[in-house]
Protein backbone atom coordinates (compact mmCIF):
# COMPACT_ATOMS: atom_id res chain seq x y z
CA UNK A 1 0.00 0.00 0.00
CA UNK A 2 1.51 3.50 -1.13
CA UNK A 3 2.00 6.04 1.38
CA UNK A 4 -0.32 8.57 0.26
CA UNK A 5 -3.32 6.26 0.80
CA UNK A 6 -3.15 5.95 4.17
CA UNK A 7 -5.18 8.54 5.79
CA UNK A 8 -4.33 9.21 9.63
CA UNK A 9 -7.05 10.81 12.11
CA UNK A 10 -5.94 13.07 14.31
CA UNK A 11 -8.34 12.51 17.12
CA UNK A 12 -6.79 12.26 20.33
CA UNK A 13 -7.71 10.57 23.71
CA UNK A 14 -7.91 13.77 25.84
CA UNK A 15 -10.48 15.49 22.89
CA UNK A 16 -12.98 14.64 25.50
CA UNK A 17 -15.45 14.76 22.29
CA UNK A 18 -18.73 13.62 23.46
CA UNK A 19 -18.73 15.43 27.13
CA UNK A 20 -19.74 11.56 28.03
CA UNK A 21 -16.64 10.81 30.12
CA UNK A 22 -17.20 12.71 33.61
CA UNK A 23 -20.85 12.38 33.58
CA UNK A 24 -20.69 8.39 33.50
CA UNK A 25 -18.14 8.41 35.88
CA UNK A 26 -20.62 10.67 38.32
CA UNK A 27 -23.51 7.94 37.29
CA UNK A 28 -20.77 5.55 38.70
CA UNK A 29 -20.34 7.07 41.87
CA UNK A 30 -24.27 7.53 42.58
CA UNK A 31 -23.74 3.69 41.98
CA UNK A 32 -21.36 3.09 45.02
CA UNK A 33 -23.54 5.25 47.27
CA UNK A 34 -26.75 3.39 46.41
CA UNK A 35 -24.83 -0.08 46.92
CA UNK A 36 -23.63 1.16 50.29
CA UNK A 37 -26.78 2.77 51.38
CA UNK A 38 -29.57 0.66 50.45
CA UNK A 39 -27.63 -2.53 48.79
CA UNK A 40 -28.41 -1.93 45.47
CA UNK A 41 -26.77 -3.06 42.17
CA UNK A 42 -26.54 -1.15 39.08
CA UNK A 43 -25.47 -2.09 35.60
CA UNK A 44 -24.49 0.43 32.95
CA UNK A 45 -24.14 -0.95 28.93
CA UNK A 46 -21.13 1.45 27.94
CA UNK A 47 -22.48 -0.08 24.19
CA UNK A 48 -25.66 2.32 24.95
CA UNK A 49 -23.40 5.60 25.23
CA UNK A 50 -22.28 7.43 22.23
CA UNK A 51 -18.64 7.59 22.50
CA UNK A 52 -15.75 8.93 20.70
CA UNK A 53 -12.71 6.54 19.78
CA UNK A 54 -10.25 6.65 22.64
CA UNK A 55 -13.54 7.85 25.20
CA UNK A 56 -14.13 4.03 26.29
CA UNK A 57 -10.14 3.51 26.83
CA UNK A 58 -10.28 6.69 29.32
CA UNK A 59 -12.34 5.79 31.33
CA UNK A 60 -11.28 2.02 31.66
CA UNK A 61 -8.07 3.98 32.71
CA UNK A 62 -9.79 6.26 34.95
CA UNK A 63 -11.00 3.04 36.70
CA UNK A 64 -7.45 1.22 36.69
CA UNK A 65 -7.26 -2.11 37.86
CA UNK A 66 -8.32 -3.48 41.91
CA UNK A 67 -7.48 -6.71 43.30
CA UNK A 68 -9.55 -9.33 41.67
CA UNK A 69 -9.20 -10.30 37.87
CA UNK A 70 -11.32 -13.39 36.39
CA UNK A 71 -11.84 -15.17 33.09
CA UNK A 72 -14.79 -17.22 31.86
CA UNK A 73 -14.58 -19.38 28.89
CA UNK A 74 -18.29 -19.57 27.96
CA UNK A 75 -19.54 -19.63 24.65
CA UNK A 76 -15.78 -17.91 24.31
CA UNK A 77 -14.01 -15.87 26.81
CA UNK A 78 -15.27 -13.26 29.11
CA UNK A 79 -13.15 -11.13 31.27
CA UNK A 80 -14.61 -9.83 35.00
CA UNK A 81 -12.46 -7.28 36.72
CA UNK A 82 -12.76 -5.11 40.05
CA UNK A 83 -11.64 -2.06 39.35
CA UNK A 84 -9.48 -0.01 41.88
CA UNK A 85 -12.41 1.80 43.36
CA UNK A 86 -14.23 -1.79 45.45
CA UNK A 87 -17.67 -2.71 44.26
CA UNK A 88 -17.22 -1.44 40.68
CA UNK A 89 -16.42 -4.53 38.44
CA UNK A 90 -15.97 -4.22 34.35
CA UNK A 91 -17.04 -7.06 32.73
CA UNK A 92 -16.74 -8.20 29.03
CA UNK A 93 -18.07 -10.68 27.07
CA UNK A 94 -15.85 -11.58 23.68
CA UNK A 95 -17.09 -13.99 21.21
CA UNK A 96 -15.00 -16.88 19.61
CA UNK A 97 -13.21 -14.57 17.70
CA UNK A 98 -11.91 -12.86 20.63
CA UNK A 99 -14.43 -9.66 18.84
CA UNK A 100 -15.94 -7.74 22.06
CA UNK A 101 -19.87 -8.24 21.75
CA UNK A 102 -20.71 -6.20 25.06
CA UNK A 103 -19.21 -4.43 27.89
CA UNK A 104 -20.78 -3.72 31.36
CA UNK A 105 -19.70 -1.67 34.07
CA UNK A 106 -21.32 -3.60 37.05
CA UNK A 107 -21.15 -1.97 40.76
CA UNK A 108 -22.39 -4.74 42.88
CA UNK A 109 -20.16 -7.16 45.59
CA UNK A 110 -20.34 -9.72 43.38
CA UNK A 111 -21.07 -9.76 39.37
CA UNK A 112 -23.74 -12.51 38.56
CA UNK A 113 -22.25 -13.98 35.97
CA UNK A 114 -19.30 -15.35 38.37
CA UNK A 115 -21.37 -17.21 40.87
CA UNK A 116 -22.51 -20.64 40.05
CA UNK A 117 -25.88 -20.88 38.68
CA UNK A 118 -28.65 -23.28 40.19
CA UNK A 119 -29.21 -25.21 37.04
CA UNK A 120 -25.59 -25.67 36.30
CA UNK A 121 -25.23 -27.06 39.87
CA UNK A 122 -28.07 -29.57 39.39
CA UNK A 123 -26.48 -30.73 36.02
CA UNK A 124 -23.12 -31.50 38.18
CA UNK A 125 -24.78 -32.71 40.84
CA UNK A 126 -26.39 -35.32 38.32
CA UNK A 127 -23.33 -35.93 36.49
CA UNK A 128 -21.45 -36.42 39.55
CA UNK A 129 -23.37 -39.36 41.00
CA UNK A 130 -23.08 -40.97 37.29
CA UNK A 131 -19.80 -40.87 37.75
CA UNK A 132 -19.85 -42.52 41.11
CA UNK A 133 -22.22 -44.78 40.47
CA UNK A 134 -20.14 -46.21 37.05
CA UNK A 135 -16.63 -46.08 38.63
CA UNK A 136 -16.92 -46.74 42.52
CA UNK B 1 -33.48 -27.41 9.05
CA UNK B 2 -36.23 -28.70 10.90
CA UNK B 3 -35.63 -31.14 14.06
CA UNK B 4 -39.32 -32.83 14.94
CA UNK B 5 -37.99 -33.92 18.23
CA UNK B 6 -36.85 -30.51 18.72
CA UNK B 7 -39.35 -28.68 18.27
CA UNK B 8 -41.51 -30.03 21.19
CA UNK B 9 -38.60 -28.72 23.46
CA UNK B 10 -37.88 -25.32 24.99
CA UNK B 11 -35.25 -23.30 24.08
CA UNK B 12 -33.10 -24.01 27.35
CA UNK B 13 -34.08 -27.26 27.07
CA UNK B 14 -32.21 -27.67 23.56
CA UNK B 15 -29.45 -25.34 24.47
CA UNK B 16 -28.80 -27.81 28.18
CA UNK B 17 -29.14 -30.66 25.58
CA UNK B 18 -26.10 -28.73 23.66
CA UNK B 19 -24.40 -28.23 26.51
CA UNK B 20 -24.48 -24.65 26.71
CA UNK B 21 -23.97 -24.00 30.49
CA UNK B 22 -26.72 -21.42 32.53
CA UNK B 23 -23.79 -19.29 32.58
CA UNK B 24 -23.04 -19.38 29.16
CA UNK B 25 -26.41 -18.69 28.50
CA UNK B 26 -26.92 -15.60 30.78
CA UNK B 27 -23.82 -14.17 28.87
CA UNK B 28 -26.30 -14.31 25.55
CA UNK B 29 -28.51 -12.89 27.47
CA UNK B 30 -26.47 -9.79 28.46
CA UNK B 31 -25.54 -8.96 24.70
CA UNK B 32 -28.52 -9.67 23.71
CA UNK B 33 -30.30 -6.88 26.24
CA UNK B 34 -27.23 -4.83 25.03
CA UNK B 35 -27.66 -4.83 21.48
CA UNK B 36 -31.24 -4.20 21.56
CA UNK B 37 -30.80 -1.35 23.53
CA UNK B 38 -32.52 -2.85 26.97
CA UNK B 39 -31.84 -1.68 30.50
CA UNK B 40 -29.30 -4.18 31.38
CA UNK B 41 -31.95 -5.10 34.12
CA UNK B 42 -33.84 -6.35 32.18
CA UNK B 43 -31.66 -9.34 31.45
CA UNK B 44 -33.03 -11.83 33.90
CA UNK B 45 -36.57 -11.41 32.52
CA UNK B 46 -34.92 -12.46 29.02
CA UNK B 47 -33.32 -15.24 30.29
CA UNK B 48 -36.01 -16.50 31.78
CA UNK B 49 -38.12 -15.97 29.21
CA UNK B 50 -36.00 -17.45 26.46
CA UNK B 51 -35.29 -20.41 28.24
CA UNK B 52 -39.37 -21.19 28.60
CA UNK B 53 -39.99 -20.60 24.83
CA UNK B 54 -40.29 -23.25 22.05
CA UNK B 55 -38.78 -23.23 18.71
CA UNK B 56 -41.05 -21.42 16.41
CA UNK B 57 -41.04 -22.03 13.05
CA UNK B 58 -39.47 -19.43 10.23
CA UNK B 59 -40.70 -19.55 6.82
CA UNK B 60 -38.15 -16.70 4.75
CA UNK B 61 -39.11 -15.60 1.12
CA UNK B 62 -36.97 -13.96 -1.13
CA UNK B 63 -38.59 -12.17 -3.55
CA UNK B 64 -36.58 -9.35 -6.11
CA UNK B 65 -33.26 -9.03 -3.74
CA UNK B 66 -29.90 -9.59 -4.24
CA UNK B 67 -29.12 -11.96 -1.46
CA UNK B 68 -27.22 -9.23 0.66
CA UNK B 69 -29.77 -9.63 3.48
CA UNK B 70 -29.09 -13.53 3.36
CA UNK B 71 -25.43 -12.42 3.48
CA UNK B 72 -25.40 -10.05 6.45
CA UNK B 73 -27.39 -12.40 8.34
CA UNK B 74 -24.79 -15.56 7.72
CA UNK B 75 -21.74 -13.67 7.91
CA UNK B 76 -23.01 -12.37 11.40
CA UNK B 77 -19.80 -11.55 13.05
CA UNK B 78 -20.97 -12.99 16.90
CA UNK B 79 -21.16 -16.75 15.34
CA UNK B 80 -21.88 -18.26 18.73
CA UNK B 81 -24.28 -16.44 20.33
CA UNK B 82 -26.53 -15.46 16.36
CA UNK B 83 -26.13 -19.14 16.07
CA UNK B 84 -28.17 -19.55 19.46
CA UNK B 85 -31.00 -17.89 17.70
CA UNK B 86 -30.72 -19.62 14.69
CA UNK B 87 -30.96 -22.77 16.46
CA UNK B 88 -33.75 -21.73 18.56
CA UNK B 89 -36.11 -21.35 15.11
CA UNK B 90 -36.93 -24.32 13.11
CA UNK B 91 -36.00 -22.66 9.94
CA UNK B 92 -38.37 -24.18 7.62
CA UNK B 93 -37.91 -22.68 3.97
CA UNK B 94 -34.94 -20.64 2.71
CA UNK B 95 -35.06 -21.22 -0.42
CA UNK B 96 -31.24 -19.93 -0.66
CA UNK B 97 -29.78 -21.66 1.87
CA UNK B 98 -31.58 -24.86 1.80
CA UNK B 99 -30.67 -27.88 -0.34
CA UNK B 100 -34.21 -29.01 -1.79
CA UNK B 101 -35.26 -26.90 -4.94
CA UNK B 102 -38.47 -27.15 -6.75
CA UNK B 103 -41.64 -28.51 -5.80
CA UNK B 104 -39.76 -30.67 -3.17
CA UNK B 105 -39.09 -27.18 -2.00
CA UNK B 106 -42.43 -25.94 -1.78
CA UNK B 107 -43.59 -28.98 -0.20
CA UNK B 108 -41.77 -28.19 2.48
CA UNK B 109 -43.05 -24.46 2.71
CA UNK B 110 -47.02 -26.16 2.35
CA UNK B 111 -45.83 -28.76 5.18
CA UNK B 112 -44.83 -26.01 7.67
CA UNK B 113 -47.48 -23.70 6.84
CA UNK B 114 -50.06 -26.57 7.73
CA UNK B 115 -48.23 -27.63 10.40
CA UNK B 116 -48.19 -24.02 12.18
CA UNK B 117 -51.10 -22.08 10.62
CA UNK B 118 -51.06 -18.62 12.75
CA UNK B 119 -48.59 -18.96 14.17
CA UNK B 120 -45.43 -18.83 12.09
CA UNK B 121 -43.07 -15.64 11.74
CA UNK B 122 -42.73 -14.99 8.03
CA UNK B 123 -39.79 -13.31 6.79
CA UNK B 124 -39.83 -11.29 3.16
CA UNK B 125 -36.53 -10.17 2.43
CA UNK B 126 -36.75 -8.29 -1.48
CA UNK B 127 -39.53 -6.21 -2.98
CA UNK B 128 -42.70 -7.66 -4.61
CA UNK B 129 -43.73 -6.96 -8.45
CA UNK B 130 -47.52 -6.28 -9.24
CA UNK B 131 -47.08 -5.27 -13.07
CA UNK B 132 -45.94 -8.90 -14.38
CA UNK B 133 -46.34 -12.26 -12.90
CA UNK B 134 -43.59 -13.34 -14.95
CA UNK B 135 -41.15 -10.53 -13.79
CA UNK B 136 -40.10 -12.77 -10.82
CA UNK B 137 -41.43 -16.61 -10.15
CA UNK B 138 -40.01 -19.42 -7.60
CA UNK B 139 -41.12 -22.74 -8.81
CA UNK B 140 -43.63 -21.26 -11.34
CA UNK B 141 -45.48 -19.24 -8.48
CA UNK B 142 -45.51 -15.88 -8.62
CA UNK B 143 -43.54 -13.55 -5.88
CA UNK B 144 -46.99 -11.66 -5.13
CA UNK B 145 -48.71 -15.27 -5.07
CA UNK B 146 -46.65 -16.77 -2.43
CA UNK B 147 -46.32 -13.80 -0.76
CA UNK B 148 -49.98 -13.25 -0.06
CA UNK B 149 -50.68 -17.41 0.43
CA UNK B 150 -47.88 -17.57 3.02
CA UNK B 151 -48.53 -14.26 4.83
CA UNK B 152 -52.30 -15.56 5.38
CA UNK B 153 -51.33 -17.93 8.37
CA UNK B 154 -48.26 -15.85 9.71
CA UNK B 155 -47.86 -14.90 13.17
CA UNK B 156 -46.43 -11.91 12.28
CA UNK B 157 -44.57 -10.90 9.06
CA UNK B 158 -40.17 -9.50 9.13
CA UNK B 159 -39.84 -7.38 6.33
CA UNK B 160 -35.89 -7.67 6.04
CA UNK B 161 -33.78 -4.67 3.89
CA UNK B 162 -35.05 -1.56 2.50
CA UNK B 163 -35.99 -3.54 -0.53
CA UNK B 164 -38.93 -5.67 1.73
CA UNK B 165 -40.12 -2.33 3.71
CA UNK B 166 -39.88 -0.10 1.37
CA UNK B 167 -39.60 -1.35 -1.93
CA UNK B 168 -35.60 -0.39 -2.12
CA UNK B 169 -33.79 -0.45 -5.40
CA UNK B 170 -35.85 -2.25 -7.34
CA UNK B 171 -39.03 0.56 -6.72
CA UNK B 172 -36.76 2.97 -8.01
CA UNK B 173 -37.64 5.54 -10.95
CA UNK B 174 -38.90 4.02 -12.95
CA UNK B 175 -39.97 1.45 -11.20
CA UNK B 176 -40.22 -1.12 -14.31
CA UNK B 177 -41.24 -3.78 -11.98
CA UNK B 178 -43.84 -2.23 -10.26
CA UNK B 179 -42.29 -3.45 -7.41
CA UNK B 180 -43.91 -2.57 -3.84
CA UNK B 181 -43.13 -3.27 -0.18
CA UNK B 182 -44.79 -5.88 1.92
CA UNK B 183 -46.74 -2.96 3.71
CA UNK B 184 -47.50 -1.44 0.31
CA UNK B 185 -48.77 -5.04 -0.98
CA UNK B 186 -51.07 -5.49 1.93
CA UNK B 187 -52.19 -1.91 1.96
CA UNK B 188 -53.28 -2.42 -2.33
CA UNK B 189 -54.49 -5.64 -1.11
CA UNK B 190 -56.89 -4.05 1.29
CA UNK B 191 -58.07 -1.62 -0.90
CA UNK B 192 -58.64 -3.81 -3.90
CA UNK B 193 -55.78 -2.36 -6.21
CA UNK B 194 -53.74 -5.75 -7.29
CA UNK B 195 -54.65 -8.34 -9.92
CA UNK B 196 -53.24 -11.10 -10.98
CA UNK B 197 -53.62 -12.92 -7.77
CA UNK B 198 -54.63 -16.17 -8.16
CA UNK B 199 -58.54 -17.28 -7.16
CA UNK B 200 -56.71 -20.06 -4.46
CA UNK B 201 -54.94 -17.95 -3.54
CA UNK B 202 -57.40 -14.68 -2.80
CA UNK B 203 -59.78 -17.25 -0.74
CA UNK B 204 -56.73 -18.28 1.25
CA UNK B 205 -55.65 -14.39 2.17
CA UNK B 206 -59.22 -13.86 2.85
CA UNK B 207 -59.23 -17.19 5.48
CA UNK B 208 -56.08 -15.54 7.32
CA UNK B 209 -56.96 -11.77 7.55
CA UNK B 210 -53.88 -11.11 6.23
CA UNK B 211 -54.60 -7.49 6.00
CA UNK B 212 -54.27 -7.72 9.85
CA UNK B 213 -50.72 -9.32 10.16
CA UNK B 214 -48.29 -7.18 12.19
CA UNK B 215 -46.13 -6.23 9.97
CA UNK B 216 -42.39 -5.14 11.12
CA UNK B 217 -39.77 -3.47 9.21
CA UNK B 218 -36.10 -4.02 9.39
CA UNK B 219 -34.66 -2.04 6.84
CA UNK B 220 -31.02 -1.47 5.53
CA UNK B 221 -29.19 -1.91 2.52
CA UNK B 222 -28.32 -4.85 3.94
CA UNK B 223 -29.60 -4.30 7.39
CA UNK B 224 -27.58 -4.83 10.79
CA UNK B 225 -27.78 -8.68 11.18
CA UNK B 226 -27.66 -7.95 15.38
CA UNK B 227 -30.68 -6.39 14.46
CA UNK B 228 -32.43 -9.03 12.77
CA UNK B 229 -31.77 -11.14 15.64
CA UNK B 230 -32.70 -8.77 17.56
CA UNK B 231 -36.43 -9.03 16.49
CA UNK B 232 -36.72 -12.52 16.86
CA UNK B 233 -35.36 -12.69 20.08
CA UNK B 234 -37.83 -9.59 20.99
CA UNK B 235 -40.38 -12.09 19.73
CA UNK B 236 -39.36 -15.33 21.75
CA UNK B 237 -38.86 -13.39 24.37
CA UNK B 238 -42.30 -11.41 25.27
CA UNK B 239 -44.08 -13.21 22.21
CA UNK B 240 -44.91 -9.78 21.01
CA UNK B 241 -43.55 -7.55 18.60
CA UNK B 242 -41.53 -4.78 19.53
CA UNK B 243 -41.97 -1.24 20.21
CA UNK B 244 -42.33 0.50 16.31
CA UNK B 245 -41.97 3.84 14.74
CA UNK B 246 -44.17 5.65 12.57
CA UNK B 247 -42.27 3.21 9.44
CA UNK B 248 -43.02 0.34 11.16
CA UNK B 249 -39.28 -0.21 12.34
CA UNK B 250 -38.16 -1.27 15.67
CA UNK B 251 -37.63 1.51 17.95
CA UNK B 252 -34.88 0.01 20.14
CA UNK B 253 -32.58 0.41 16.59
CA UNK B 254 -34.15 3.02 14.67
CA UNK B 255 -35.15 5.41 17.46
CA UNK B 256 -32.21 7.52 17.15
CA UNK B 257 -30.80 9.32 13.91
CA UNK B 258 -27.30 8.29 12.70
CA UNK B 259 -26.38 12.31 13.04
CA UNK B 260 -27.31 11.73 16.97
CA UNK B 261 -25.55 9.02 17.90
CA UNK B 262 -22.64 9.91 15.39
CA UNK B 263 -19.16 10.30 17.48
CA UNK B 264 -18.54 13.37 15.12
CA UNK B 265 -21.60 15.39 16.24
CA UNK B 266 -19.47 17.64 18.32
CA UNK B 267 -18.07 18.97 14.95
CA UNK B 268 -21.09 19.45 13.34
CA UNK B 269 -22.20 21.54 16.33
CA UNK B 270 -18.59 23.59 16.00
CA UNK B 271 -19.31 24.50 12.38
CA UNK B 272 -16.24 22.39 11.70
CA UNK B 273 -16.77 20.51 8.02
CA UNK B 274 -14.76 18.36 5.60
CA UNK B 275 -14.99 20.23 2.31
CA UNK B 276 -13.53 17.43 0.28
CA UNK B 277 -12.06 13.45 1.05
CA UNK B 278 -8.92 14.89 1.15
CA UNK B 279 -8.74 17.95 2.84
CA UNK B 280 -7.84 19.12 6.24
CA UNK B 281 -10.98 18.38 7.98
CA UNK B 282 -11.31 15.15 6.41
CA UNK B 283 -7.98 14.42 8.09
CA UNK B 284 -8.98 15.66 11.18
CA UNK B 285 -12.44 13.78 11.77
CA UNK B 286 -14.34 16.80 10.98
CA UNK B 287 -18.40 15.93 9.88
CA UNK B 288 -19.09 14.66 6.93
CA UNK B 289 -22.22 17.02 6.43
CA UNK B 290 -20.99 19.00 3.40
CA UNK B 291 -19.86 15.48 1.52
CA UNK B 292 -23.53 14.98 1.84
CA UNK B 293 -23.67 12.85 4.75
CA UNK B 294 -27.27 11.29 5.19
CA UNK B 295 -27.05 11.20 9.45
CA UNK B 296 -29.34 13.93 10.16
CA UNK B 297 -32.45 12.12 8.18
CA UNK B 298 -31.51 8.79 8.65
CA UNK B 299 -33.10 6.55 11.73
CA UNK B 300 -30.36 3.20 12.00
CA UNK B 301 -27.99 1.73 14.38
CA UNK B 302 -24.89 2.13 13.00
CA UNK B 303 -23.64 4.11 15.18
CA UNK B 304 -23.21 2.29 18.17
CA UNK B 305 -23.69 -1.52 16.82
CA UNK B 306 -21.11 -0.77 13.91
CA UNK B 307 -20.42 -3.43 11.49
CA UNK B 308 -17.39 -5.86 10.34
CA UNK B 309 -17.17 -7.10 13.69
CA UNK B 310 -17.93 -4.07 15.48
CA UNK B 311 -14.60 -2.58 13.59
CA UNK B 312 -16.09 0.55 12.19
CA UNK B 313 -19.17 2.63 10.22
CA UNK B 314 -19.17 4.28 7.14
CA UNK B 315 -19.23 8.06 9.36
CA UNK B 316 -16.00 6.32 10.98
CA UNK B 317 -14.30 5.16 7.72
CA UNK B 318 -14.58 8.63 6.18
CA UNK B 319 -17.67 8.15 4.50
CA UNK B 320 -20.83 10.22 4.59
CA UNK B 321 -24.42 8.14 5.40
CA UNK B 322 -26.05 7.28 2.30
CA UNK B 323 -29.29 7.13 4.40
CA UNK B 324 -29.94 3.02 2.99
CA UNK B 325 -32.33 2.71 6.09
CA UNK B 326 -34.71 5.46 4.65
CA UNK B 327 -37.85 5.18 1.77
CA UNK B 328 -36.85 5.86 -1.13
CA UNK B 329 -33.23 6.42 -0.74
CA UNK B 330 -31.86 5.48 -4.10
CA UNK B 331 -34.19 8.58 -5.12
CA UNK B 332 -32.88 10.75 -2.86
CA UNK B 333 -30.65 12.71 -4.79
CA UNK B 334 -26.93 12.38 -5.09
CA UNK B 335 -25.28 11.04 -2.84
CA UNK B 336 -22.76 13.30 -2.06
CA UNK B 337 -25.13 16.54 -2.15
CA UNK B 338 -25.61 18.13 1.10
CA UNK B 339 -29.26 18.02 2.59
CA UNK B 340 -28.73 21.31 2.94
CA UNK B 341 -25.90 23.95 3.61
CA UNK B 342 -25.51 25.85 7.31
CA UNK B 343 -24.74 29.95 6.45
CA UNK B 344 -22.36 31.48 8.01
CA UNK B 345 -24.48 33.02 10.37
CA UNK B 346 -26.34 30.08 11.31
CA UNK B 347 -22.45 28.49 12.56
CA UNK B 348 -21.58 30.92 14.51
CA UNK B 349 -25.13 30.97 16.07
CA UNK B 350 -24.45 27.14 16.61
CA UNK B 351 -21.07 27.73 18.45
CA UNK B 352 -21.82 30.50 20.75
CA UNK B 353 -24.95 29.49 22.17
CA UNK B 354 -26.77 26.39 23.20
CA UNK B 355 -30.35 27.64 22.63
CA UNK B 356 -29.05 28.68 19.26
CA UNK B 357 -27.73 25.48 18.40
CA UNK B 358 -31.06 24.04 19.67
CA UNK B 359 -33.11 26.79 16.78
CA UNK B 360 -30.59 25.57 14.38
CA UNK B 361 -31.21 22.06 14.69
CA UNK B 362 -35.10 22.50 13.95
CA UNK B 363 -34.30 24.82 11.29
CA UNK B 364 -31.75 22.52 9.57
CA UNK B 365 -33.92 19.33 10.05
CA UNK B 366 -37.08 21.35 8.14
CA UNK B 367 -34.48 22.50 5.61
CA UNK B 368 -33.15 18.57 5.04
CA UNK B 369 -36.58 17.16 5.17
CA UNK B 370 -37.70 19.60 2.26
CA UNK B 371 -34.56 19.12 0.46
CA UNK B 372 -34.69 15.53 0.86
CA UNK B 373 -38.48 15.83 -0.83
CA UNK B 374 -37.32 17.87 -3.31
CA UNK B 375 -34.81 15.32 -4.74
CA UNK B 376 -37.14 12.75 -4.66
CA UNK B 377 -39.78 14.74 -6.48
CA UNK B 378 -37.49 15.31 -8.93
CA UNK B 379 -35.44 12.07 -9.17
CA UNK B 380 -32.09 13.64 -8.69
CA UNK B 381 -29.02 11.16 -10.23
CA UNK B 382 -25.82 10.81 -8.71
CA UNK B 383 -23.25 12.73 -11.68
CA UNK B 384 -19.52 12.33 -12.29
CA UNK B 385 -19.86 15.83 -11.11
CA UNK B 386 -20.30 15.20 -7.62
CA UNK B 387 -17.95 11.93 -7.01
CA UNK B 388 -14.90 14.70 -8.20
CA UNK B 389 -16.59 17.21 -5.84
Amino acid sequence: MSDFSIVQFNIQIGDDLTHNVKPLLHEIKHGLDKLVETGQTSIIDLRSIPLAPGEEDKILSMLGQGEVQAQLNALGLSEVTETQYAGVWIVTHYNDENHIISRFIEVTTMPEILCSQTEDIMAAYSRLTVSLEDNV
Amino acid sequence: MTNNSNKEKTLGEVMRSRGVSRRSFLKFCAATASMMAMSPAMIPKIAHALESARRPSVIWLSFQECTGCTESLTRAHTATIESLIFDSISLDYHHTLQAASGHAAEEAREAAMNENWGKYILVVDGSIPTDNPGYSTIAGISNLDMFMQTAAGAAAIISVGTCAAYGGIPHADPNPTGAYSVYDVIKKFSNNQLDGISSATLAKAGEGSVVSKPIISVPGCPPIPVVITGVLTHFLTFGTIPELDHLGRPKAFYGQSIHDRCYRRPFYDKGLFAETFDDEGAKKGWCLYKLGCKGPTTYNACATTKWNDGTSFPIESGHPCLGCSEPDFWDGGGFYKALSMPTENITQTAIYTAAGAAAVGVALGAMNKSKKNNAVAAHNKTTIDDLEK
